[in-house]
């Protein structure tokens, strides 16, 4: 692995008034995917919410790249590299499938070019004229990974991607990220489908109300099997 | 005679309402823009409108520009004023509720007509047409005022210009994206804040183009705003807030039924409008063109 590409520590993050996330703290050297596992409402999804700077009311340190990201605006955390793909998938229904995954800008070099993505995602160059909300469920989680892939983000940050999916489907995206992971891209990935995550994953992350309570890497699995199942129920 | 009317009667009045729906479709355009994008109902829309035509109006008297260039340099300066209110003044309110948005742009609108009236009179002001657009052509069955044409045919043009590059281009995907998801755009990496500065501008330019192109048709008066925009409301609702083709051809489609209301009936061509605003809520609440019809 090379050296650290994402770098979060002591992260607090309030919705309102309500303080969410109490001091997270991780790291994701280039190249590697990480997992954060955890039950629902742990701060998951908050964690990348705060990162990607959706969630402006944070305090602590993300650094990017070795760049300060707390004070950078949300569009121009796109630009710096970071690449967000959301759990509800944000197609969207007025743009076509091709518009959909023409819209996010281009943000470096070293992206996918159109015909990788169709060739890596073939049922999108099947359906690149119909309107996006019009595919499946799994069409359109792979659509949400692949507009990110052509901007030629360096790191990932990638939502719950299984969530409702067939397990044909679920097998599909493993093999994607299998794909992107033989390429050099760096992922966070954020999971409760813990099976498919042991699968694509170097290192994990463990969560428990808004806090990480541990880290292991994926060689550490097999041990780690009992603080998983009393804190996941798998 | 067609059902006991002329047809220079019938044709004059259709071409009345192509006119007024010229008008209709490129107000209710800008509106349907901004309403999209912002979430503003712009009550300063008919403010704006006034302004494009006082500014040609100033543009000719005080610096000797001729109706052409006030075509380009009006909806310019006014897109230029709405940006900076927008920025200084609008964006501001976005976090609160739809209302004060509404609220702002109503008082807006009052103090710029307040302040043209205090200044130039509620009484109107001629604004010649240019030479190039007097006179009329002889259809056969009526005359056709060579400006008016103009105006149906100007309309027609940035009408149907708007809504390709809305429709066509990345721009026009950014805003449709925008409208439906502005945050997660923004993390696309696209300036959401600068977006909506710029649909704002465009939709203000809109209506003072309207203006320009009504100054020599109606005269130009500090109240020629406000006696349209109610009207021009109902055009959006009747074809769904925030549709882009729904504002466009109901623009047209109310002026022209408004005008055949005069010839079959005139005592409700003032209120066809809204009776066919209240038949459409009633009917299908999100409009003709509305997402949810």
């Amino acid at each position: 692995m090379n050296g650290r590409l994402l770098d979060v520590s002591d992260l607090h993050a309030w919705y309102g008034e309500s303080h969410v996330l109490h001091g997270v703290n991780l790291h994701v050297n280039e190249g590697e995917m990480i997992c954060i596992l955890g039950r629902n409402g742990m701060g998951k999804t908050t964690t990348l919410r705060t990162i990607m700077g959706i969630l402006r009311k944070r305090q602590g340190k993300i650094a990017f790249a070795g760049q300060d990201m707390m004070s950078v605006p949300l569009h121009k955390t796109a630009r710096a590299g970071l690449g967000f793909v959301p759990e509800e998938r944000g197609i969207f229904a007025t743009l076509s499938v091709e518009e959909n995954l023409m819209l996010p800008p281009q943000v470096a070099d070293g992206g996918m070019s159109v015909d990788e993505i169709y060739a890596l995602f073939p049922n999108l160059k099947e359906r690149r004229n119909s309107p996006g909300t019009k595919l499946s469920g799994g069409e359109q989680q792979m659509l949400a990974m692949a507009r990110i892939l052509r901007t030629g983000a360096r790191c990932l940050l990638l939502d719950e991607p299984t969530e409702g999916l067939a397990p044909v489907i679920i097998q599909a995206i493993g093999d994607v990220l299998k794909k992107l992971k033989q390429r050099g891209m760096t992922v966070v990935l954020v999971e409760q489908n813990f099976r498919f995550a042991a699968k694509v994953a170097d290192r994990f992350y463990l969560m428990d109300h808004g806090q990480m309570i541990a880290e292991f890497p994926v060689a550490d699995l097999p041990r780690q099997m009992d603080m998983l199942h009393s804190e996941l129920g798998v | 005679m067609i059902f006991g009317v002329p047809l220079q009667a019938l044709m004059g009045q259709l071409l009345v309402g192509l006119i007024n729906g010229s008008f209709y479709a490129l107000l209710s355009l800008g509106l349907a823009v901004i309403f999209g994008l912002l979430r503003v109902i712009n009550f300063a829309h008919g403010a704006q409108y006034m302004l494009g035509a006082f500014i040609a109006l100033l543009l000719l008297t005080v610096g000797g520009i001729n109706y052409w260039f006030a075509l380009i340099l009006s909806p310019l300066i006014v897109g230029l004023l709405a940006a900076v209110v927008e920025r200084t003044m609008l964006s501001r309110l976005y976090k609160l509720d739809h209302l004060y948005g509404l609220l702002f742009t109503f008082g807006l609108a009052l103090a710029i007509e307040g302040t043209f009236r205090y200044f130039f009179g509620a009484s109107g002001k001629p604004y010649a047409p240019p030479a190039q657009l007097t006179g009329a052509v002889n259809l056969g069955f009526m005359f056709l005022p060579i400006y008016r044409g103009w105006v149906v045919i100007a309309s027609l043009i940035v009408c149907i210009g708007t809504w390709l590059m809305i429709e066509k281009t990345k721009l026009g995907a950014y805003l449709r994206a925008a409208t439906e998801n502005p945050t997660l755009v923004q993390s696309f990496g696209v300036n959401v804040p600068l977006l909506l500065t710029l649909t704002y501008a465009l939709g203000a330019a809109l209506a003072a183009f309207a203006g320009v192109l009504a100054a020599p048709v109606y005269q130009v008066s500090p109240l020629m705003g406000s006696n349209l925009i109610i009207v021009v409301f109902a055009v959006v609702v009747v074809g769904g807030m925030g549709s882009i083709l729904g504002a466009i051809v109901t623009g047209y489609m109310l002026g022209v039924v408004e005008g055949l209301t005069k010839v079959f009936y005139p005592e409700a061509s003032n209120i066809v409008i809204f009776v066919i605003m209240a038949i459409v809520l009633v009917l299908r609440p999100a409009g003709l063109f509305g997402k949810d019809a």
